[in-house]
């Protein structure tokens, strides 16, 4: 067959077909697991005895309780910084009291939800993925498949539910104290003190924001296990792949997530907003 | 003619455009020992994994015990899945479970055993594959390789399977291990009545334990016999494969055990 030299002039088209297949072909897959998923809940509820437990609470402890630290530090940062920059535009207006407007609606509503997401995806998502991706180079995942022990039902589901759990309590650890560094930077910029930032608190932000941030954790919490399970058995059993698909995992995760919340900032516009 | 366990009729495995097999059909019979051999990349693992039911033939059958491989009574398939099992070549234990766990879990999942009775069975298995109690509450990643294989096949037989699957059973072990490794399957294979099919490209192992041989060549099977049969072949890859020096060497000193014995 005769080498061509010259560049394909539909090149660019021929690259956006393959990426646009590519992206349908990972749509199909995660549609497969996540119908799977559903089966086996309905397996479940029939069977309750069934239901793997310790899998679940090993992985709310370790997507949970050890990501405690790192949101706690960066939603402090955040909080601070936020409220610094705040403070001093809301200074020139004479406008100081509106900081507990603004810090408490952008990060209960947004800030908290988002950031905690895309912590845990990079922390609990690349971790999943390259658990299960271990699994299939050390063939652990066949060796389940052998003996009649289901992957949606022992590894995906547990982590989807342990997720589903944590994620809406680290969004609002988070919040707190992502609230806690907005309210120590405000009172040094502003003078404005703890009792009365913490008692405005609740006037100035509709509790449905709350409700709502903790709805985005639970969504966030779902897709980031499944976009990480996803990922995790699609790694062929070899080094390279257990590379590219964690990278692949924590990208595509973060950017799902992204996506979601602005999907969610659009169907709940005129939700919490007074 | 003997009930075969296992039957491949026309089996062909396809990954995209990329043929493994072709029109394969093999027959292994109870209480032998079936070697699959062949080059690198002749697909002797994914025939293996054909059989378990991990890849779906493109076209063609797998039988085992006489019921399809793919069908659809979860009852059946519970059933096969306990009548068979599998030492992976790495002994792919859950490196999350102790040792103990590793070997109960196929137990436990059957959720008709009590726990003292788990216990005891497990300790049992262990036993005869040699491995001393105080390694049960070790993690795999702890073990060398030959006491992880060990404690693989005592998960493997923990239901005790009729059918033992081996991919590779010797592969990565020093020729000491290998050897007391051969002997423990070739014990195992008499006290429980095991139909064995092995992967293998370790000639000691294939000389010292087949009945018979399957040879994979060019996506096809080339012969299937005894190991005089197929040593009498004439295909140039068969006498690559037996005749080279090594192959020599393994033949000998098989046979001249086989007349010892």
């Amino acid at each position: 067959m005769p080498v061509h030299a010259r560049r394909d002039p539909l090149r660019l088209l021929v690259f956006l077909g393959r990426k646009l297949l590519s992206v349908l072909n990972h749509l199909t897959a995660v549609v497969a697991i996540l119908g799977q998923v559903v089966l086996d809940t309905g397996f479940l509820v029939r069977q309750p005895a069934r239901i793997p437990w310790r899998e679940i609470s090993s992985n709310i402890y370790r997507t949970g309780t050890q990501a405690l630290g790192i949101t706690a530090l960066v939603g402090f940062l955040i909080g601070v910084v936020l409220s610094y920059l705040s403070s001093q535009q809301l200074k020139l207006f004479g406008a100081d009291a509106f900081i507990i407007n603004i810090l408490g609606i952008s990060v209960i509503r947004e800030l908290g939800p988002v950031l905690a997401a895309i912590l845990i995806a990079g922390r609990s998502g690349s971790a999943i993925t390259a658990q299960l991706g271990v699994m299939r180079v050390t063939q652990e995942l066949d060796a389940m498949a052998v003996m009649g022990i289901p992957h949606t039902l022992r590894l995906i589901l547990p982590k989807m539910l342990a997720l589903a759990v944590s994620m809406p309590l680290i969004v609002l650890w988070t919040d707190a104290i992502a609230l806690l560094g907005g309210m120590v930077a405000a009172h040094a910029e502003l003078g404005i003190g703890y009792s009365y930032f913490l008692s405005s608190l609740p006037d100035a932000v509709p509790i449905a924001n709350l409700w709502l941030g903790l709805g985005k954790g639970v969504v966030f919490g779902l897709l980031i296990a499944l976009v990480a399970c996803h990922f995790g058995l699609r790694i062929e059993p070899n080094t390279e792949s257990l590379g590219i698909g964690t990278t692949n995992s924590v990208v595509t995760s973060i950017t799902v997530v992204i996506i979601v919340d602005a999907v969610f900032a659009i169907m709940f516009k005129d939700v919490g907003i007074s | 003619m003997a009930e075969h366990v296992i039957e491949m009729k026309g089996l062909w495995t396809q990954f995209g455009d990329h043929i493994v097999h072709r029109d394969i059909d093999l027959g292994v019979c109870r209480g032998e020992i079936m070697s699959l051999v062949g080059g690198s990349g002749s697909g002797k693992t994914t025939l293996l994994r054909q059989m378990l039911g991990l890849e779906r033939p493109a076209r063609g059958e797998v039988l085992i015990f006489g019921e399809a491989l793919h069908g659809s009574d979860p009852g059946i398939m519970r059933r096969l899945r306990d009548r068979r099992g599998v030492l992976f070549q790495e002994g792919a234990l859950f490196s999350a479970l102790t040792v103990f766990d590793n070997v109960a879990l196929p137990l436990r999942e059957l959720r008709t055993l009590d726990q003292g009775l788990i216990h005891d069975l497990v300790m049992m298995k262990l036993r005869m594959v040699g491995i001393e109690p105080q390694h049960a509450d070790k993690m795999p990643a702890e073990l060398s390789g030959g006491m992880v294989k060990r404690i693989a096949l005592a998960r493997a037989l923990a239901l005790e399977p009729e059918l033992l699957f081996l991919d590779e059973p010797t592969a990565g072990l020093d020729p000491d291990r290998s050897e007391s490794f051969v002997t423990l399957i070739r014990e195992l294979h008499r006290e429980l009545n095991l139909t064995v099919v092995m992967v293998t490209h370790d000639l000691d192992t294939l000389v010292a334990l087949s009945t018979r041989v399957a040879v994979l060549c060019e996506q096809r099977l080339l012969i299937v016999g005894t190991l005089d049969e197929v040593v009498a072949n004439a295909d140039p890859f068969i006498c690559n494969f037996f005749m080279g020096e090594r192959g020599r060497r393994a033949l000998t000193a098989g046979k001249g055990a086989q007349y010892l014995a």
